[in-house]
């Protein structure tokens, strides 16, 4: 009888692990969480990076740039007034692989290719 | 005199040959200014039409520029691209990527900044800023090619004007590389016929009194002395009635009629034999009777002559000549040098001689080939080095 309950226990938890795999990837446990407490929308700064790189590749590669050594120069903010309230961003904790991967999420989320009538 | 400078030059086949290359190069020449100037003026009008084109373009896509603006910044509300009926329009990313299109180019240059491409004129602008990620914002307009019209129109009127203008040039350039040629021959031709008209007189002399004397009378040796001035006194004959006819043949009226071609050939071997004899050439001839030709009977005479006077001055010592007259067929061949079968075709040329050990202008067969050409005769030369020459005349009528 506890050896029936043990695996029972067992498979509630490796289905609540993929699970939560499945609904809530990198992007959205490592981004949108922090993002939600920030006045500018993901959406509207993907669209000032847009602006600013243009292509998918340079987007992507501001991006890792930016995430990995944030500062004045190359952040998208241009009020200073919210870099005063909020500071600049951290250096991001994800590795090369998972950086990559949240990034390829928040381009395809936004792009502009495929979406337009 | 007045009639010599009146007299008609014909000029040589390689003669020819060298005036059509001219021509050729020359006309080539012409065509390859003529194209590069065409097309130095198509692309200067084309340059013209998209200058003023080009205006109008850029004020198509700073509109179109705006609009995109106002998407870019308002894209969670609509994601409708802009459309406009006097154009249609593309953008592109930095890595020159479509990010939306309404054209109907399928590859487009964004090197440039206005081209023409089939009936369709593109325009290339660089925004400001990438709205939608745009860096390139392509506008496209039909052309109606109204002034490809007009340079089409100009292109024919004037290159007609200039291909005139340059053939006339042409004309006046060739006469000018023309004509030392042309003096160099009108002044042989009247070296000869100026001796030609000196011959006439003294040879018919020599000839009317041979004639008339006895040769039965004579004794061996006097025989011969006449036989031997009678052969050189007809050779001479000979010469003169070719140089007249090359000289005079253009003037000379010509009287066609049905010719008893078996009667006159019969005559006209007996008439050699003599001279046939001095070099000890043998006549073996089959002619068919009655055989009749529409021509010119003085013509035909000098044809024969002068097939039979080669036969005799090209055959070896103590050769022979054959020679066979069926219907529509004439052959006269010989045992002599004969000629190598590339040489054939350069005999009928004018002055030209393959043997200079015999005497000779090197007119015969050139007068051969202008009397066969005014009949109508085919001629055909077969001929094998040291064996012999065979010339056959042939007819249709």
């Amino acid at each position: 009888m506890e050896k029936i309950a043990l695996s029972l226990l067992l498979s509630i938890s490796i289905f609540g692990k993929n699970l939560d795999k499945n609904t809530t990837n990198i992007y959205e446990k490592n981004c949108v969480p922090c993002h939600k407490k920030f006045p500018i929308s993901l959406e509207k700064l993907f669209f000032r990076y847009l602006l600013k790189y243009s292509s998918e590749k340079s987007v992507k590669q501001a991006l890792i740039d930016y995430l990995k050594d944030p500062n004045y120069y190359t952040t998208v903010i241009t009020e200073s007034n919210l870099i005063d309230k909020y500071g600049l961003k951290q250096k991001t904790k994800l590795n090369d692989k998972e950086l990559k991967e949240a990034i390829d999420i928040y381009w395809e989320k936004y792009k502009v290719i495929g979406r337009l009538k | 005199m007045s009639a010599l400078r009146k007299w008609d030059i014909n000029l040589l086949q390689t003669e020819k040959k060298t005036l059509f290359s001219f021509l050729f190069l020359y006309a080539f020449l012409i065509s390859l200014i003529a194209i590069f100037v065409g097309m130095l003026y198509y692309n200067f009008e084309k340059d013209l039409m998209l200058q003023k084109k080009r205006i109008e373009l850029q004020k198509y896509a700073n509109d179109l520029i705006k609009r995109l603006k106002y998407l870019h910044y308002n894209f969670d509300k609509d994601q409708t691209y802009p459309r406009d009926k006097r154009f249609k329009s593309a953008i592109y990313d930095s890595d020159e990527v479509c990010i939306f299109s309404l054209l109907d180019s399928k590859k487009i240059d964004l090197n440039k900044i206005i081209y023409k491409k089939d009936n369709k004129i593109i325009y290339i602008k660089l925004p400001e800023a990438y709205y939608l990620g745009a860096m390139y914002v392509v506008v496209e307009i039909e052309d109606d090619e109204a002034w490809l019209k007009k340079v089409y129109g100009n292109l024919i009127f004037y290159g007609s004007f200039f291909l005139a203008l340059v053939l006339t040039i042409g004309y006046f350039l060739l006469n000018l590389f023309l004509k030392p040629m042309k003096d160099t021959i009108y002044l042989l031709d009247r070296f000869i016929k100026d001796t030609t008209h000196e011959l006439n007189t003294p040879v018919s002399t020599i000839l009317a009194n041979i004639e008339t004397i006895r040769k039965d009378d004579l004794d061996k040796k006097l025989f011969n002395k006449i036989r031997r001035i009678e052969v050189a006194a007809k050779t001479i004959s000979n010469l003169y009635q070719d140089l007249t006819y090359l000289i005079l043949h253009n003037k000379i009226i010509s009287k066609e009629e049905n010719v008893n071609i078996s009667k006159l050939l019969n005559e006209r071997v007996e008439y050699f034999k003599i001279i046939a004899l001095s070099k000890r050439v043998v006549f073996k001839t089959d002619i068919k009777e009655n055989v009749y030709l529409f021509i010119d009977r003085k013509r035909f005479s000098r044809l024969i002559d002068n097939l039979l006077s080669n036969a005799i001055k090209y055959n070896k010592i103590g050769g022979e000549i054959i020679i066979t007259l069926k219907d529509k067929y004439l052959s006269i061949k010989d045992t002599g040098i004969g000629i190598e079968s590339e040489k054939i075709k350069e005999m009928f040329e004018r002055y030209k001689r393959f043997d200079k050990s015999v005497g000779g202008f090197g007119i015969g067969l050139s007068i051969v080939s202008m009397i066969a050409k005014e009949y109508d005769l085919n001629i055909e030369i077969k001929s094998k080095v040291n064996e012999g020459t065979e010339v056959i005349v042939s007819w249709k009528k």
